[in-house]
């Protein structure tokens, strides 16, 4: 796909047989967006089943258990749904803007996955700017949501898509220079490149590189929520403050669209930071060919599944910030101290080169730091198991 | 340059609003998200409950007293109860009087749960809310295993209560006090001490202690205000003068006061005062006496007037009644502590923003059948 890409850039003057190029390269991409449809959509939709499923635990409910086993099949019922629902679009709506604005919120979400890694060859589009693709993509959402705020003609949905606006914006900033600590540290913008970076073990990983790097993966996770509008900053769609938000006024597919985009976030914010942070799918070199392909898949997709249940957990224990709360917490503490990592990080790269003993050494303490920040909080919960009485909670959440 | 003018937004909140807890309308005028004006518009849920009292016999009023505010319709009935004893002169079996303080105490527990998970949930935190449901819903499994009704119960009748405890019923209201006692700290864990809830609560709506006398507000609200003031206690009534237990004021309520958080806080800890006051109950329940009900035929009172208030889960719920000497109220007027509690909204609105109006909406817990009757 890449030397596609490559060959088509190169190849802007058109020269030689370039129809057939087109017309070959047009159906690379129409295949490559087709699987790509095929695979993420399925995978989306496991993953609203998943958080509803997980949902429904936190709060001693049963959740969704009724289409396919154990309820694994409700996205497509609930797609099916939207799709045989009314298309209303209100009447004193800006019909353009309004009908347009979901697909570039799917758009600028699926895009994403165009470059993100699967395994080690397994990716569409290994870019050079890779992370700054993501960024760049992931953008349009905010776009989508301002126009489908403006467009509804409806106040609530206004203030949802001002809100979306501002947050999205400012929660870009960290997000970036987080992410450009990494790039640093990385030497490549390339999203392969900086899972090549890293190393299977967790020292090799940049989360536990340098002590900046440890706290910037922090502020990447806290930005990325925000920007996915995720509690404890969903403000957009604070349903108990602008009624839906932005997506008030949609309805059928158009809504399933933006709730599908909003899965398929869920798991592209825990895939980049993945990459970024966890080491992507850097496996001990213990296979090769297929199995090692395979086994790079699951661990890659492992690592971010246990990030999207870091976010639903999240989601479902935390109440919601107040915006100008939400705003303070970005330009306050977030952008200070993201640039403070992309400091502290060169600087860091300076005094201790990288592979150094010192650098090791480091990464180990903080592996170790890690490690019993961990088993504080486990801990912690077996305490609170203990105080409290969980006989009584009789629920079974298989049935 | 010339300045661009700028005007504020009018913004029709409710009745459809998910947090206006029924059908509540504010209309709001806001400059972006702060609200400079906010104006309630109370009215859509009337039933004309009062004029229903004129035409119906005292008797025959009773069912409708669980509409005034369904989400605690023992306390209502016992309310109306206390109110026609009063202006009629029927004593009321003690055994009765243990019946109606253990399910006015529990629905005040029921209610309570479903004052903090609404809360939490208008704060954007989902959890609590079915949390708080799981522990009403044991609740509502005793009302029903003792009256037949889960929501509206009309079981505090005139003279007494419907019907007598069933064996064993006792027994499970004990245990579900003890297993609810673990379930405060746990719940405590999840919402009460959140950073978050405290970075919106806390400082937010605030109603000092002079406006919360002046509108009449009652009930824990006011008492998050640092009034000292408990009609159980105060004007006492039922067998709450045998009990002890504490009034929960605000300040002493981990030092917040008179705000949204206190106004939570306090209910949290009168959950747990319930929990004493039926604990006592049952510790010292008539087993010997068997009558729950005064017989009564009919209900005659002389002419006359009474207004009798009690401490309902929302603040002071009065009924005020005038007698003609027939079956039928001359006049029925009900005093409700959400009524009052809405009024003052038009006074702490402006400046908050729209995040922190539904907190304020939320903290005073305001039900919408309370507010219109």
């Amino acid at each position: 796909m890449q030397q596609l890409l490559d060959r088509f850039i190169e190849s802007r003057g058109w020269t030689g047989d370039w129809a057939i190029e087109l017309v070959y390269f047009l159906g690379m991409l129409f295949f490559a967006v087709a699987l790509l449809l095929v695979v993420v959509t399925p995978f989306t939709g496991i993953v609203s089943w998943a958080e509803r499923r997980i949902a429904a635990r936190m709060q001693s409910r049963v959740g969704p258990n009724r289409v396919g086993p154990q309820g694994i099949l409700q996205w497509a019922a609930d797609g099916l749904k939207c799709i045989l629902k009314e298309d209303l679009i209100p009447e004193d709506a800006d019909r353009i803007l309004f009908t347009a604005a979901p697909y570039l919120v799917f758009c600028g979400l699926f895009g994403a996955f165009a470059v993100l890694p699967f395994s080690e060859h397994l990716v569409i589009a290994d870019l050079d700017a890779g992370a700054f693709y993501v960024m760049a993509i992931t953008s349009l959402v905010p776009l989508g949501i301002i126009m489908s705020g403006w467009a509804s003609n409806n106040k609530w949905s206004l203030l949802g898509g001002m809100r979306s606006a501002a947050q999205i914006i400012s929660y870009e900033i960290p997000a970036a220079l987080s992410l450009l600590a990494v790039v640093l540290a990385a030497g490549t913008l390339s999203l392969q490149g900086i899972i090549r970076a890293q190393g299977w073990s967790p020292a090799d990983w940049f989360l536990f590189r340098n002590p900046f790097l440890f706290t910037g993966f922090f502020y990447f996770f806290v930005a990325n929520l925000a920007e996915g509008n995720r509690t404890p900053f969903d403000l957009p769609e604070a349903e108990s403050e602008l009624v839906a938000g932005y997506s008030t006024e949609y309805s059928g597919m158009r809504f399933a669209f933006f709730m599908l985009a909003e899965w398929a976030n869920l798991y592209v914010v825990a895939s980049v930071v993945n990459v970024a942070f966890l080491g992507g799918w850097n496996v001990p070199p213990i296979a090769e060919g297929v199995v090692l392909t395979i086994l790079q898949m699951v661990v890659f997709a492992a690592k971010s599944l246990v990030l999207v249940f870091v976010i639903i957990w999240v989601r479902w224990t935390l109440p919601r910030l107040r915006v100008d709360q939400m705003m303070l917490l970005c330009w306050k503490y977030l952008v200070p101290l993201s640039f403070l990592n992309v400091l502290g990080t060169a600087v860091w790269m300076m005094i201790v080169p990288e592979g150094s003993a010192a650098g090791r050494v480091a990464s180990w303490l903080l592996v170790l730091v890690g490690l019993s920040l961990s088993g504080l909080f486990g801990l912690r919960v077996r305490k609170n198991l203990k105080d409290a009485d969980v006989g009584r909670l009789y629920l079974n959440p298989f049935s | 340059m010339k300045a661009l003018r700028t005007e504020d937004m009018t913004l029709n909140m409710g009745p459809h609003h998910p947090s206006t807890h029924g059908v509540l309308r504010f209309i709001l005028t806001s400059d972006g998200e702060v609200v400079h004006s906010c104006r309630p518009d109370v009215g859509y849920l009337h039933r004309s409950i009062e004029k229903i009292g004129e035409i119906m016999t005292y008797i025959g009023f009773m069912p409708y007293t669980d509409r005034v505010d369904y989400v605690c319709a023992m306390n209502a009935n016992w309310g109306y109860a206390l109110a026609v004893e009063k202006l009629a002169k029927i004593e009321v079996p003690r055994r009765a009087e243990f019946l109606r303080a253990i399910v006015g105490e529990l629905n005040r527990i029921s209610s309570h749960l479903v004052a903090l998970g609404t809360m939490a949930m208008d704060l954007g935190a989902i959890t609590p809310f079915p949390w708080a449901l799981r522990e009403r819903e044991r609740v509502n499994d005793l009302f029903e295993e003792i009256c037949g009704a889960r929501l509206t119960h009309n079981y505090v009748w005139i003279g007494g209560v419907a019907f007598d405890a069933p064996d064993g019923w006792l027994e499970k209201v004990r245990r579900f006090i003890d297993s609810f006692e673990k379930m405060i700290p746990e719940f405590n864990r999840l919402i009460t001490g959140n950073k978050i809830f405290h970075e919106r609560l806390v400082g937010v709506g605030v109603i000092d202690r002079k406006t919360a006398l002046a509108y009449g507000i009652s009930g824990p609200n006011l008492r998050a205000s640092g009034v000292d003031w408990d009609i159980r206690r105060d004007i006492p009534y039922g067998i709450y003068p045998e009990l002890a237990f504490d009034i929960p004021i605000g300040g002493d309520a981990l030092g917040c006061i008179d705000d949204g958080y206190a106004r939570f806080v306090i209910r949290v800890r009168e959950m747990e005062e319930s929990l004493k006051i039926v604990r006592q109950c049952l510790d010292r329940f008539p087993h010997e006496e068997k009558e729950h009900r005064t017989r009564i035929r009919k209900v005659k009172p002389p002419v006359g007037s009474v207004y009798v208030a009690s401490e309902a889960p929302r603040g002071e719920l009065g009924f005020f009644i005038v007698s003609n000497g027939t079956e039928k109220a001359e006049r029925m007027r009900i005093r409700t502590g959400s009524f009052t509690a809405m009024s003052v909204v038009e006074k702490i609105a402006p400046g908050l923003m729209v995040a922190d109006l539904v907190a304020l909406i939320a903290s005073l817990d305001v039900v919408a059948p309370e507010i219109d009757r």
